[in-house]
């Protein structure tokens, strides 16, 4: 009922609206169409110059009321994200002032120069001053943009240093993984066929790779330190989902078959967010950026930044998914541990040649899998 | 060698008009209003069914902005009509996905592409050229019918029973290639692929066909440097719909091939919906690159007709010549070479190589430049003029203005530094929605405006032209403006409900107020199509040939046009078409001869 009412008045306005709009023509014939074309043009003239005004006040009350809401520029909780709100200061500040400019001139112009008995019109067809010089300024003012942004980007993206703590990161519908390399600092091979969510193997460890023994896995929560570089090793399972973390200013795609990584230092704690916000509940997000599937909305992962003694507290904790795999298969029959038994056999011999090759997990794994065909 | 051939067909048309073209062949109903070839009834045929095919995308909009804007309501008539794709009254994420991916499809390709160029490149290419038709009249029947077959098949998708695809307009794979991934990468996702196929065909048909006859059927003096900004826009615009439409045929051939061949173009390394497929060594960044290949020049098929309609209108109905007539096509060609070299932007975080990241900085940043000449042209042209206000010339200064405001965003965005933070969040869709999405459709408002009189030989509905101009571009602010800072606040795009998030939720009441405006928009977008459809029969009659006082040949053509264009012989061209107030005359048609004392420019 309440639907129908709504869309009776709808109708209703609809006819109104015609009507008036018909009625407005038949009285422009009788009145002298030349004289009502020229009221109609003063009118469309002073509100197009209402509209300026109004446009104008509306970005100063749009900024008064979303401005609080949004990411301070400048606080980044990342050393890359400080590069990225300057940049995004800079282009502001340029964009604003054309924006502002070019808006001016074109509604105050159209104002103006609304159609006048009085006046003649300029010809002016072209001048070569004029042209040559917005051409010449653009250019300037964005080879100033493209300067700057191209160093951050490089910044951004060059060589992550030496100490950088390494984590592989894994999307998948519709949840985030992530593996710590353990005291070895190595990720031991993976292989996307050995993929056993039963079976405590959610990522594909080649657990004959003794570099996995003590590779430490979670699920939905990573955790970081407060001033050392972290390198994210980044995949997906299935589709493609992308790492996207707002209050770091990064953004990195995870494209199944295809690692890509992404590196910055976090300068803030989570508490030091909660204090900075003053948001008891805050806590740094990674939400999926690239569309993949039914369930994208409710991809979202966690980041702890904290201290060093508290995250290398939370890492004691953590127990390698190779053993928990070992105390899930032990108390079966040997028969269910097919798998397990294998590989406790094969693992102390490959132990040793394994390590040497895993340098850079990223293309070794993937120079791995390559190889399995 | 252009002026060799023109002077033939100069020839071969003047041997043609001796006898009266009009009335030579009996019209059937069908000849004259199916399967015409008559470019202008064909670019009303575009035109219609860009119409029918906005509305539909256009409600798609509304639909998925009453999810976004009352995530927690739940409205039973979505059941009735929707029955299990809206249980409860609540949209469904499969049927979110599916609206904002066929919002995105439709809009794009069936009303901005096909609905735009095919209407005003049919309509006004013969026309302003002076030409009886195109250069193949048939091959533009085709044109149309196979953009027709491709709408049948796209609108069918929608109601097979796992839904149309739902993988973004985008469709990258793997989601689009794996059923087992998404339920509308099942058959709906073979649907849109068929759709897109014949659609690709439908644009080069007529694409090769818009070029030929602007090359090879100019009419005697009208040389390439006399022709209107709407012809260069529309050359342009074919040619870069004619290089780049075949990149994603490919790109969706071997798409097509992965779903269903087994081949491995685009996957590798998958474990969905627990089990592990046998693809290895694909990869799914080459779909991106064959996408955007086309993907980004076709932003450009969709701005820069709008860009030809408007200097055309802003010229005429501000009484002054375009201002640096040379530098506006010459800004369209590199704006048309440019697209080419930039389609990478959109790729700076899959993990491509820096290196190349930031060539494309430079390349995009670049297309800011011919941008910027472009709008300090258009708003050189309309200062000291004498502006007219009509529907069409409201609707082409709104267009100014708000391509200024989503290019100026094009520079956030196509700056790698800064889009790390922003791709892929609300900032984006504001960015393209105000300036491909709304100033595209300003620009065809102004074009449908401008050129209703020679299409249909009446006026729209000025009154309701003015209260659809007024809503529009209020409401087009009110949307689109905000959604920059919810980009800012770095919220991802397709997120159909943010109450999970802590970082996303403190945007309600400006997602409810975008909601609620964007149905007030697209009721005076309704109001707009019943204008357009009651003028037609019952609008205000058009008396002189010349409404507008324009100087370009379509006004030479009697009011109501047979197949032909013209009665007599096509008139010879003899100036530029911007002679408007020049020595005290307020315009000079292009067919009057330059006189002894006139001035030069």
């Amino acid at each position: 009922m309440q639907n129908f009412l709504i869309f009776a008045i709808l109708i209703l306005g609809f006819i109104i609206t015609f009507q008036i709009a018909r009625a407005s023509e038949f009285v422009s014939v009788i009145r002298g169409e030349e004289k009502t074309r020229k009221q109609t043009n003063k009118i469309n003239a002073a509100l197009l110059l209402v509209f300026l005004i109004v446009g104008l006040f509306g970005v100063y009350w749009a900024h008064h009321t979303l401005g609080d809401k949004i990411l301070k520029l400048g606080s980044s909780a990342s050393d890359h994200g400080i590069l990225v709100d300057r940049m995004l200061k800079y282009t502001i500040i340029t964009t604003g002032l054309v924006f502002f400019g070019t808006q001016i001139l074109l509604f105050w112009y159209s104002f103006k120069y609304q159609e006048s008995d009085k006046r003649t019109v300029y010809y002016f067809p072209h001048n070569n001053k004029l042209e040559l010089l917005w051409t010449v300024v653009p250019a300037i003012v964005l080879t100033i943009l493209i300067g700057f942004g191209i160093v951050y980007w490089y910044r951004i993206t060059g060589a992550a240093p030496e100490n950088a703590m390494q984590i592989e990161v894994t999307g998948s519908q519709f949840k985030w993984e992530f593996r710590y390399p353990g005291k070895d600092g190595v990720f031991g091979k993976k292989y996307y066929k050995n993929i056993d969510e039963v079976h405590d193997n959610p990522l594909g460890q080649i657990w004959e790779d003794a570099a996995n023994h003590d590779d430490v896995y979670v699920s939905g929560q990573m955790h970081l330190v407060v001033g050392k570089p972290v390198r994210l090793i980044i995949g997906a399972k299935d589709v493609i989902h992308s790492v996207g973390l707002p209050h770091f200013r990064l953004k990195m795609d995870a494209v199944p078959g295809t690692p890509t990584t992404l590196w910055f230092t976090p300068i803030k704690t989570t508490k030091d967010m909660i204090k900075e916000t003053g948001n008891s509940k805050f806590v740094y997000e990674l939400a999926c950026d690239q569309m993949c599937g039914a369930g994208h909305t409710g991809m979202r992962g966690e980041i702890i930044v904290e201290t060093q003694e508290e995250f290398d507290q939370w890492m004691a904790s953590q127990k390698p998914k190779y053993v928990q795999m070992k105390e899930a298969a032990a108390p079966a029959a040997p028969a269910a541990g097919a798998t397990a038994s294998k590989d406790s056999t094969a693992a102390p011999a490959a132990t040793d040649s394994v390590k040497a090759v895993t340098a850079d997990t990223a293309t070794a794994v993937k120079k791995d899998s390559a190889g399995k065909k | 060698m252009s002026d060799t051939l023109h002077i033939q067909h100069g020839v071969a048309s003047h041997g043609h008009s001796g006898e009266p073209h009009v009335h030579h062949h009996k019209e059937t109903f069908i000849s004259k209003y199916i399967f015409s070839m008559d470019h202008k009834m064909i670019a009303k045929q575009f035109l219609v069914t860009g119409i029918i095919w906005a509305i539909i995308g256009g409600l798609f909009s509304v639909l998925f902005r009453l999810q976004l804007g009352f995530p927690d309501q739940s409205f039973p008539i979505l059941e009735t009509f929707f029955g299990r794709w809206a249980e409860g009254g609540k949209i469904k994420p499969e049927f979110y996905y599916a609206l904002t991916t066929m919002h995105g499809t439709v809009l794009i390709f069936f009303v901005l592409t096909a609905g735009l160029s095919g209407t005003f490149a049919n309509l006004l290419i013969p026309l302003q050229v002076g030409a009886r038709d195109m250069a193949s009249p048939f091959m533009n029947m085709l044109s149309y019918w196979m953009f027709f077959a491709a709408s049948i098949v796209m609108l069918s998708s929608l109601f097979t029973q796992t839904g149309p695809a739902a993988g973004g307009w985008t469709v990258y794979p793997p989601l689009s290639a794996l059923g087992l991934a998404s339920q509308g990468s099942k058959s709906g996702m073979d649907l849109w692929i068929i759709a897109m196929t014949l659609f690709v065909a439908s644009q080069l048909l007529g694409g090769l066909n818009y070029i030929s006859t602007i090359l090879n059927m100019r009419t005697k003096g009208m040389s390439m440097t006399r022709l209107p900004l709407t012809i260069w826009a529309l050359l342009f615009t074919a040619i870069l719909g004619v290089l780049s439409f075949p990149v994603l045929l490919s790109g969706l051939v071997l798409l097509m091939f992965d779903r269903h061949l087994g081949t491995s173009f685009y996957l590798s390394d998958i474990f969905v919906a627990g089990q592990a497929l046998p693809n290895e060594g694909g990869s799914a960044i080459l779909y991106q690159h064959l996408f955007w290949f086309l993907g980004h020049p076709e932003v450009y098929i969709i701005i820069m007709p709008t860009m030809g309609l408007a200097s055309e209108i802003l010229a005429i109905n501000s009484r002054k010549p375009i201002f640096g007539y040379m530098a506006m096509i010459a800004s369209l060609m590199a704006i048309c070479v440019l697209a080419f070299l930039v389609w990478a932007h959109h790729m700076f975080v899959t993990g491509m190589n820096p290196f190349l990241g930031s060539v494309f900085v430079l390349l995009t940043l670049l297309i800011a430049i011919p941008s910027a000449i472009k709008v300090f042209n258009w708003i050189t042209t309309i200062w000291r003029g004498n502006i007219r206000f009509t529907p069409g010339m409201l609707f082409a200064i709104g267009f100014v203005s708000i391509f200024i405001s989503g290019g100026l965003t094009g520079i956030f965005l196509g700056n790698s530094t800064i889009d790390i933070h922003l791709h892929d969040t609300m900032f984006v869709i504001a960015h393209f929605h105000i300036v491909m999405g709304v100033s595209a459709f300003f620009g065809m408002f102004a074009g449908i405006y401008h050129w209703f009189p020679k299409m249909f030989g009446r006026y729209m509905n000025n009154t309701l032209g003015y209260i659809h101009f007024w809503v529009t571009i209020v409401c087009a602010y009110l949307i689109f403006w905000p959604m920059h800072y919810q980009g800012f606040a770095g919220m991802p795009r397709r997120y159909l409900d943010k109450s999970s998030w802590v970082s996303f939720g403190q945007f309600h009441s400006l997602d409810a107020m975008i909601t609620v405006v964007t149905i007030i928009v697209f009721a005076v977008q309704l109001m707009f199509v019943f204008n357009y459809f009651y003028s037609m029969y019952k609008g205000r009659r058009v008396r002189t040939q010349n409404p507008w006082d324009a100087t370009t040949l379509e006004w030479t053509t009697p009011i109501h046009p047979g197949h032909g264009n013209w009665d007599g012989e096509i008139p010879e061209v003899h100036r530029w078409a911007y002679d408007y107030g020049k020595d005290g005359r307020d315009f000079i048609p292009q067919t009057e001869p330059v006189g002894e004392n006139e001035s030069s420019h």
